[in-house]
């Protein structure tokens, strides 16, 4: 059982790292707002090639 | 989509003809300005936000785009109250009225974008804010505004956007507690685990390696209590000087006593019991407690954001000959200032010259204009309808009516919370008797078995923290919260459901809650050999050019063009040439006058608006009865409302004659016109002085403190922003229907947390002698405070909305989430329900 002596403090590392990947987000500006970004999918869609989307909904 | 219904908008189409052309088909709309908006969406490729939108949307303001009311903030003194700089970059924070979904937010993001000058673009559809960074070299704040309001949306620039920073600051600070305390219990638990499992089945674990769990658990544990746990030692040291005993109190003390033994004790590596677990446990779902408290107060808007909403930025000085546009905050009392037509009048004055008609409703209540003459006083916030006024300032900002009405409703809700008041100090008493009885239990083990003492103390103190107990309201209130927002019933204040499903009386405001809030043609009487149809057509095309807010009654109906030769009369009506001939549209004697006859006062049966007559240089043609016409909706709510027990009365600001035709529409017997916003609060606070419990639903801003001091308030979605600030529910739908349904959920929520709180009483009571007595060990009573306030959740979730009602696409996973996030949400109110 002695590998955990070495298991354990590796965890505890993982979690520090998962601690401050996560302040970073938060900070970051990540949690402001969990509805919009949602539709950042349509949002990096080109504004250039609009006509399309209709179209493809109909043949569908 | 509802044929009946506008495209844009969703109000009805009142046999408007128009259409808008989008993706090649041709859809109904009811206006215009619906009409651009649709088409310019279309047009820049977007139509798809017609799929994905939640709502429908704000009609747009034609009147305030046909002025370009946002001309001033193109000057760089106006624009730079509210702009930040820095080099060429000008930034600015939005509050965007109507933007109420993700669509909306993705809308005009996208549109934003289009403009090749704006360098950055972030919306909020949860705070309906946006932030805009632009080159200041190519464009000014004013071709932003303009943008948003092309789409329909009233964009208000937010000057002193410190609250809002300080929510951001507050949320993110408390998000990283709650990652600190979820992590660290996660770990600690996983080695309490361990050492629980291998103490159950009798084997043992090698003692270096308990020794080893107890340190990393330490370890682990002491972020958890530094940083996480701060706020809750905060707010026991604050309670404490000002010598109250508030929940954090008796939690404080376990947690410390809780970590300060198994510090001593892991450090001493003794054998005695740590309860790192327990301290870690208590501090998260502590945690989450604060945070779901905090999002919810978030979510309120401020009073004074909404103060800053209702008046413009910018004033035209008359300085000599000149017009200047000057800062409001720059006008000095006994300035002469211009009003433009369809302009908010920024200050208290009185007119100096130019006849108006000044739109009230803000203040009053009042669905039709009212005339002003030189002399007399016209009010901050109100509406000038008619041709341009001028107004020497009297009063401004903290002078104004419209500040009192702000004062009067900041002292209104600053009186309500008499009732929790009432609660804390229930818990507060409660809270101070487990406190005394866990030193009893210290003592009494001292004196018997020392050894057991501690940890006895503290079972006493973890379990008789009435957590069960004390998320028995919250949860089903949550619950029913979620399930009101189903049904189109936002509820901003949770307490006021309790209160909701108490309420014997409703109060309505007339205008835009019984009523839409627009004036319409409820009559038409023809009176020579002129059919109906042809005279509302004659009537809307020399209404057509017309500013006046009467005359929008008739634009539905115009199918055909403008007259030509219209000339507007103030107070009076407006004359026009059609098919060459000559007409007028306004008052009897107006009319009569063309004809050169005296006119004699016209009057119709069952008359409940304004009459108007058309007439041509021969005879009266037609008469016209505009009125603001009573919601579909209206008589079946008020009927449901009855068959619950509750009675409806309408108390309005408007003349005897128009809510007498509005309550007899909707069968109410109770209603009294002409109420100004003190009577009002006088009226419903003699109702509750007569033991009644008061719902008000009110739209305007003169409903606002009469909103603040009713027992529930109920503003309609589409009201003033001040109205939300004091509202405790808002009715999304305009659908009075979900009244009387959210009546009915508010009495089974009442139902289900009185069986939460009779199960949860009973779960304390009884673990409480049995912790006190040693039986129970720290751990256990954890785990027992947390599986007794998962049992009161299932019992809670049978409130919660089960079949997805029919709505737009996106709707249903939405929904769902946000069922599961409010079942989250009760179990942290839950918890840390405390103050």
């Amino acid at each position: 059982m002695s590998i955990l002596f070495v298991l354990i403090p590796l965890s505890l590392g993982l979690v520090v790292f998962a601690g401050w990947a996560f302040f970073w987000a938060v900070g970051n500006g990540q949690f402001d707002d969990l509805e919009s970004p949602g539709w950042d999918a349509l949002r990096e869609e080109s504004i250039a090639a609009p006509a399309k989307s209709p179209e493809r909904r109909t043949d569908a | 989509m509802n044929p009946l219904l506008c495209f844009h908008c969703g109000e009805p189409l009142l046999g408007s003809t128009v259409t808008a052309r989008i993706n090649g088909r041709d859809e109904a709309v009811c206006c215009q300005g619906c009409r651009a908006v649709a088409e310019l969406i279309g047009d820049v490729g977007l139509s798809d936000y017609y799929l994905f939108r939640e709502t429908s949307s704000a009609r747009p303001d034609e009147a305030a785009l046909a002025r370009d009311a946002w001309a001033a903030y193109a000057r760089p003194e106006i624009a730079a109250q509210f702009t930040r700089r820095s080099g060429d970059t000008e930034s600015v924070t939005l509050a965007i009225d109507g933007m109420r979904c993700a669509a909306c937010s993705w809308l005009i993001d996208k549109v934003l974008q289009l403009e090749p000058a704006v360098t950055q673009v972030s919306t909020n559809a949860s705070t309906g804010r946006a932030h805009v960074s632009w080159d200041s070299s190519r464009l000014t704040l004013a071709d932003i505004l303009r943008t948003i309001a092309r789409l329909g949306y009233r964009p208000c620039p937010l000057g002193d956007d410190q609250v809002q920073q300080l929510q951001q600051r507050e949320q993110r600070t408390a998000l990283k507690r709650l990652a600190v305390a979820g992590l660290g219990m996660m770990q600690v638990m996983m080695f309490a685990v361990a050492s629980y499992s291998a103490h159950l089945s009798g084997e043992s674990i090698e003692p270096g390696l308990l020794e080893f769990f107890r340190l990393v658990s330490l370890l682990v544990a002491t972020p958890v209590m530094a940083y996480a746990g701060a706020p809750i030692f905060a707010g026991a040291l604050q309670s404490l000087r000002r010598r109250t005993v508030g929940m954090d109190v008796p939690v404080a003390i376990a947690l410390v006593l809780a970590y300060g033994a198994s510090v001593w004790n892991a450090l001493r590596g003794n054998r005695n019991e740590v309860y790192f677990d327990s301290v870690t446990m208590f501090v998260f779902f502590l945690t989450l407690g604060r945070f779901v408290q905090m999002s919810v107060r978030h979510r309120m808007t401020g009073v004074s954001d909404a103060l800053a909403r209702q008046l413009p930025a910018a004033a035209h000085r008359v300085d000599g000959k000149t017009i200047e546009d000057v800062p409001v905050s720059a006008l000095r009392r006994g300035d002469p200032v211009l009003v433009r037509a369809g302009e908010v009048i920024p200050v208290d004055g009185e007119l100096v010259a130019g006849m108006a008609a000044i739109d009230e409703a803000m203040l009053t209540g009042e669905s039709l204009p009212v005339q002003r003459s030189p002399g007399e006083s016209v009010a901050a916030g109100t509406l000038n309808c008619l041709g341009p006024i001028y107004v020497r300032v009297t009063e401004t900002a903290a002078g104004t009516v419209i500040s009192h009405i702000v004062s009067l409703l900041q002292r209104a809700q600053a009186q309500k919370p008499a009732v929790s008041r009432a609660a804390d100090a229930a818990a507060a008493r409660f809270l101070l008797c487990v406190i005394l009885g866990a030193a009893l239990t210290f003592a009494l083990w001292l004196a018997f078995d020392p050894t057991q003492a501690f940890a006895a103390t503290l079972a006493v103190l973890v379990v008789a923290c009435p957590c069960a107990f004390a998320i028995a309201m919250p949860a089903a209130l949550s619950a029913a919260t979620a399930r009101l927002a189903h049904g189109g019933v936002l509820v901003t204040n949770p307490d006021a459901l309790e209160t909701l499903a108490r309420v014997d009386r409703i109060v309505f405001d007339k205008t835009g809650t019984l009523t839409r809030g627009v004036i319409t043609v409820g009559r038409c009487v023809a009176l020579a050999d002129i059919s109906e149809a042809q005279c509302l057509q004659i009537a809307a095309s020399i209404e057509l050019a017309s500013e006046h807010p009467l005359a929008r009654a008739f634009v539905p109906s115009a199918t055909c063009e403008p007259a030509r030769d219209v000339r507007t009369v103030a107070g009076c009506g407006v004359e026009g040439v059609v098919n060459d001939r000559r007409y007028r549209v306004g008052t009897d004697r107006f009319v009569a006058d063309l004809r050169g006859e005296p006119g004699a006062e016209q009057t119709l049966a069952d008359m409940a608006g304004t009459l108007v007559t058309l007439g041509d240089e021969r005879q009266a043609l037609a008469l016209f009865d505009l009125r603001d016409a009573a919601r579909t909706s209206a008589p079946a709510a008020i009927e449901s409302l009855r068959k619950l027990n509750v009675s409806a009365q309408i108390l309005s600001g408007d003349s005897q004659q128009a809510v007498g035709g509005v309550a007899a529409h909707c069968g109410i017997t109770d209603y009294f016109a002409r109420r100004s916003p003190v009577q009002k609060l006088a009226h419903v606070q003699q109702l509750q002085r007569e033991g009644h419990c008061v719902a008000m639903m009110g739209d305007g801003v003169n409903d606002a403190p009469v909103l603040a001091g009713a027992d529930v308030s109920i503003a309609m979605g589409r009201g003033a922003a001040l109205a939300h600030a004091s509202a405790d529910m808002i009715l999304v739908g305009d659908n009075l229907g979900s009244l009387a349904d959210a009546i009915c959920v508010a009495r089974r929520s009442q139902r289900i947390a009185r069986q939460n709180m009779i199960w949860s009483a009973f779960y304390n009571l009884g673990s409480l002698p049995l912790a006190a007595l040693g039986f129970i060990p720290p751990w256990l009573a954890a785990l027992g405070m947390s599986l007794s306030s998962i049992a009161v959740l299932l019992n809670t979730t049978r409130l919660l909305p089960r079949a997805q009602p029919p709505m737009g696409i996106g709707d249903s996973p939405q929904s769902r989430r946000h069922d599961v996030s409010s079942a989250i949400a009760s179990q942290a109110c839950a918890i840390g329900v405390r103050s």
